[in-house]
């Protein structure tokens, strides 16, 4: 459902994108000897959502964990190329740069919400914790802003001290989006993150990444096109590790330059 | 249609396969009642003839020559000192190598040969482990027949059991609580001091105390590093009344344990001695079990927090 305003808006970011907040280069991962990311080289612009979208094994998640250096954690993995982080034009995967400070940058929410068998307060402070925030002042206010801005406080305000196990899967994931939020990121990245909530819970948090691309940079993987279509400001095609189309959600979803593109959007294929 | 069969000739056909279900179920209930039933019996055998030298005075006399006034003083409080030792020691050891191993170590063929040779361990027969104790720890470091040396040699001995629990218990923490911590900017050590060790933490007390029941019936290593038979004196008390308050003087005592208290009665021709071993026996069992019984408690408290 594209709306007007949606439409001019839109057509007024083709005429003037919006500044970039970080770049791919020429990057390529490899699994071991399997070559899984081909010379991707992408803008994320600063304040929109960029929505990944492609066929099972096409190299989504694996270029989304590129930009936490998640891919670290695991013996035999490598990188060639670069993320460019601005404004300070860092590269992200310089082998100098410490994996851990990437991560400070840049937060992530996963596909199953993973919240850690801890009350809800404790899930939202852990990421402040390990910035050795620890003054309970302090924390409370973080952790209410964080709730807050994940449309969650004031369904849990009145029992923080809950284990987050408790919670329904919907409100497990928001808290993991609240957790992630509490530290402040540059850029948050989003695998899938709906694929395992029912439709109501899918919709409030389609409807937190509109609110939430006011304040950061989104980086979504997504298995739905119609989600890519309803929450993102551009939209990126992978298929078999490479980078097939890269254009502004409206242009990919109304006339892809790439037959493979289009074929896919308009399920022929996938 | 060839293959319809008469309804007789089907319900006949289920009858006879029926029949194996119930020779089978009739084989396991064999199987499972000679294990069970030999048990009780010499549980049972054991109460009879022990119950009646239980006693308070059973528990504050020490062993004497005759049989009616011997007790398990020196025995228990021997295996409880000896315990402490081993916890203390298999404890950090085990707990800190499976740590390592599972957290750590790269993924490569020295740390898979050190994987192999700790199971390998755990089937090292006991008394291999009193003979490297006697050689290293009672001579080599000069630990005498002490506290010390039993507790070092049956620390050693559960080490195995403690790190293969601990590894157990972190491969069932999901790959994706470990990537949340350190999506968060947490380092190695944050992952594991906040969340691994916590959530691991019923398995890893469930397989020490598992480990420490096993030590407590050990007797081949701790006779082999010389463990007194016959004991009437207490090792020195591990706190008093002045300052530092703490004495260690005890790590040196000589000492005995509970089996080798029971393997000294039933080794006498006199039989009013057979029904003490039987008491102690009986002692012993309720120790191991009532340590089994706090590992399952422990585990079921613990884990209600926390469903994957």
């Amino acid at each position: 459902m594209v709306t007007v305003a949606q439409t001019e808006t839109a057509a007024s970011r083709e005429a003037k994108p919006a500044p970039l907040k970080a770049a791919s280069v020429n990057l390529n991962f490899y699994y071991g000897a399997f070559h899984a990311l081909k010379n991707i080289s992408m803008p994320l612009h600063d304040k929109r959502v960029t929505a990944l979208i492609g066929p099972s094994g096409c190299g989504k998640s694996t270029y989304l964990r590129c930009f936490n250096r998640m891919h670290d954690l695991y013996p035999g993995n490598r990188y060639e190329g670069e993320i460019r982080l601005y404004p300070d034009d860092t590269n992200l995967l310089h082998p100098d740069v410490d994996p851990i400070e990437v991560r400070m940058r840049v937060s992530m929410v996963f596909q199953k919400p993973n919240p850690f068998p801890k009350s809800i307060y404790e899930n939202v402070a852990y990421g402040l914790r390990v910035r050795n925030v620890n003054r309970r002042s302090v924390l409370d206010d973080k952790v209410e802003a964080a709730l807050r801005g994940a449309a969650l406080w004031e369904e849990v305000k009145d029992r923080l001290n809950d284990l987050a196990f408790n919670l329904s899967g919907g409100q497990q994931q928001r808290l993991c989006i609240a957790r992630a939020l509490a530290t402040e990121p540059e850029i948050l990245l989003f695998d899938e993150p709906t694929s395992a909530l029912d439709p109501i819970a899918t919709a409030s948090i389609e409807e937190l990444i509109g609110e939430l691309k006011t304040r950061l940079t989104i980086l979504i993987v997504t298995h739905n096109m119609q989600q890519a279509a309803r929450v993102s400001d551009y939209t990126a095609y992978m298929y078999l590790g490479e980078l097939i189309e890269f254009d502004v959600t409206d242009t990919i979803f109304i006339k892809p330059k790439h037959k493979a593109t289009e074929d896919y959007i308009t399920g022929r294929f996938g | 249609m060839a293959l319809r069969q008469e309804i007789g000739e089907i319900r006949a056909m289920i009858a006879r396969h029926k029949r194996w279900d119930m020779a089978f179920a009739l084989l396991g209930l064999l199987a499972l009642m000679v294990g069970v039933l030999t048990f009780a019996a010499l549980f049972t055998q054991m109460a009879i003839e022990g119950a009646a030298r239980l006693s308070w005075d059973f528990f504050t006399s020490f062993p004497s020559r005759r049989a009616a006034q011997a007790g398990i003083l020196s025995a228990w409080i021997g295996s409880v000192m000896v315990m402490i030792v081993t916890a203390a020691t298999a404890v950090p050891l085990g707990v800190g190598a499976g740590i390592y191993l599972e957290e750590y170590a790269p993924k490569n063929w020295v740390t898979d040969l050190i994987e192999i040779n700790v199971t390998n361990l755990a089937g090292v027969p006991s008394i291999i482990y009193g003979l490297l104790a006697l050689g290293l720890f009672v001579y080599q470091f000069g630990f005498g027949q002490s506290v010390l040396s039993a507790g070092l040699t049956l620390g050693l001995l559960i080490l195995p059991v403690v790190i293969v629990a601990t590894r157990e218990a972190i491969r069932s923490i999901p790959g994706v609580i470990r990537e949340g911590a350190m999506a968060l900017g947490a380092t190695r050590w944050q992952t594991t001091a906040d969340h691994i060790v916590p959530y691991s933490l019923p398995g890893i007390l469930t397989g020490v105390i598992i480990g420490m029941s096993r030590a407590i019936g050990e007797t081949a290593p701790v006779i082999t590093i010389g463990a007194l038979t016959f004991i009437a004196f207490l090792p020195p008390s591990p706190v008093q009344a002045e300052p530092p308050f703490l004495n260690f003087e005890w790590l040196l005592s000589g000492f005995t344990v509970m089996p080798i208290q029971m393997f000294n009665w039933t080794s006498r021709p006199d039989a009013a001695f057979h029904a003490n071993a039987a008491a102690a026996g009986l002692v012993l069992v309720v120790m191991t079990l009532s340590m089994n019984a706090l590992a399952i408690y422990i585990r079921y408290r613990l884990r209600k927090n926390i469903k994957w």
